[in-house]
């Protein structure tokens, strides 16, 4: 029975010591106040916009509706972990080219969504994308230019596997 | 406050007696909501999204009976199979939240947060779900009906579990429908369930327009005199009509969401949609 007054949190690949921290606090406060990666941004902290998304174990959801200390030994992976600095992405590559972002706010939960769902859905419909990437909100850009560039990967990706 | 991970369903009982007010979480897509917003802050929490012995199901083919453990999640229930066995329930939950919460939510947590809005109940009151409680002294199992008692009030007792869902699977062609301002992301502010059972019964069962989950006794009894199951039958005129019964049934009330009046005719529109479905002939 492991009570974690002090807990591990394995985000990235790396392990990370969380001590000293309220028991309550979400992954989302973690990541960013506590492991300092600022990637994951926080906006509703209800689940709503999606700015906040993160992979655990392979699924995308909210890191605010995560509370970090429940998902000891789970493989978590945030924006930080999708590439290399300076070395963006696929998906990251055809946001810039669409113009996909404009504030920017949004982005790093749009890029995570998309990864999950091309990986998912390899050659997405119209319907597909904007059913998968319901739970993003983007206040600037329309998502018409977000929708271009998730279609501008699925051909890159058909072209070269 | 700790957070404990049991490894498995006794220890998560014994823990749970030893501190009955602990927060129990699963997906924590309720419940994390309520923390962050400063609406509680618990003492101790068990997390039980990940307990083997709920993350199962169990598909019955004797009984024709699907046992569904109560921390299998929305994205789960969306799965080809489960629209094969329960496509009423699989319908709703693919508008629950966004991929993101449906990753997380799990039926279980539905049922506990017991909201009259949970797009998981019509279908399990249209079912006649059974639902299967633990505690450290032992099991008892609740119609579904019996468990809701009122908006967010469940007949769940301290020191227990939701362990599991029991649900019939029928022949018969049941769906789910709910009006909300988008298609996504959205609290349904009217919900319908219409189930044809093996018997020919069709059901109905409405959501976010009363305390509980309402069945439509009066709309249910109209259908078996109106409705063809030889032809897959059922006349418009008579559609209309077990729409304005099902809407007599309602109770809603004017909330932030919406009014009573917009969603006794949602009720009407969905309840005559959901039938024309089930009997698009005639
Ligand atoms: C952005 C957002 C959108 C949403 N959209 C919808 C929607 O469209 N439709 C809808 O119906 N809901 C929606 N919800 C609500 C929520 O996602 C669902 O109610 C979900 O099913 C809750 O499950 P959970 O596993 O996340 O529960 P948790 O948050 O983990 O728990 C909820 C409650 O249930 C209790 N509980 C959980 N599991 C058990 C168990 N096995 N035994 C006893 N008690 C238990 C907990 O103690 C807690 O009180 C939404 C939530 C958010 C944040
Ligand atoms: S901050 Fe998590 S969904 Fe908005
Ligand atoms: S680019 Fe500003 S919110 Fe999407």
């Amino acid at each position: 029975m492991a009570d974690n007054e002090m807990y591990a949190l394995h985000v990235n690949g790396t392990r990370h010591e969380v001590a000293d921290a309220w028991i309550g606090e979400s992954l989302l406060y973690v990541l960013r106040e506590r492991l300092g990666l600022l990637g994951s941004k926080g906006a509703c902290e209800q689940g709503e916009c999606g700015s906040c998304s993160v992979l655990v174990d392979d699924e995308l959801v909210c890191s605010c509706l995560v509370l970090a200390a429940s998902a000891v030994g789970q493989a978590i992976v945030t924006i930080e972990g999708i590439a290399p600095h300076g070395a963006p992405s696929d998906v990251q590559r055809a946001f810039v080219e669409c113009g996909a972002v404009q504030c920017g706010f949004c982005t790093p939960g749009l890029i995570m969504a998309t990864h999950a769902l091309l990986e998912r859905t390899p050659q997405p419909t119209g319907s597909e994308i904007r059913e998968e990437l319901s739970g993003n909100i983007c206040r600037c850009t329309g998502y018409g230019r977000i929708i271009e560039a998730v279609q501008r990967v699925a051909v890159w990706r058909s072209i070269e596997p | 406050m700790s957070v404990l991970i049991p490894a498995t369903l006794a220890q998560a009982l014994s823990a749970l007696d030893d501190a009955p007010s602990s927060m129990v979480l699963a997906g924590g897509t309720d419940a994390m909501v309520e923390i962050n917003g400063g609406h509680r802050r618990p003492d101790s929490v068990i997390a039980v999204g990940r307990l083997a012995e709920l993350r199962t199901w169990t598909h019955d083919v004797i009984s024709a009976t699907l046992r569904i453990g109560a921390a299998v999640t929305y994205a789960e229930l969306e799965a080809d199979q489960f629209r094969r066995w329960v496509p009423a329930l699989s319908q709703a939950a693919r508008t629950v939240g966004s991929p993101q919460i449906r990753h997380a939510a799990t039926l279980g947590g539905n049922v506990a947060t017991c909201s009259p809005a949970g797009d998981g109940l019509p279908a399990l009151s249209a079912l006649d779900a059974i639902v299967h409680l633990v505690s450290i002294t032992g099991q008892r199992s609740v119609p579904f009906a019996e468990f809701m008692v009122g908006p967010k009030r469940t007949s769940l007792r301290p020191g227990e579990l939701i362990e599991a869902i029991t649900v019939p699977v029928f022949a018969g062609w049941q769906g789910y429908a709910k009006v909300g301002v988008r298609n996504a992301m959205v609290i349904s502010n009217a919900g319908a369930c219409l189930a044809v059972d093996d018997e020919g019964g069709v059901r109905l069962a409405l959501g976010s327009v009363g305390p509980t989950i309402i069945r439509c006794s009066q709309a249910e009894a109209f259908a078996a005199t109106v409705v063809d199951h030889g032809q897959r039958a059922v006349s418009e005129a008579d559609a209309v009509e077990f729409g304005r019964v099902a809407a007599s049934e309602a109770r809603p009330i004017d909330d932030h969401r919406s009014t009573a009046d917009y969603r006794r005719h949602a009720i009407a529109v969905l309840s005559r949609r959901l039938l024309r479905r089930a009997f698009p002939n005639g």
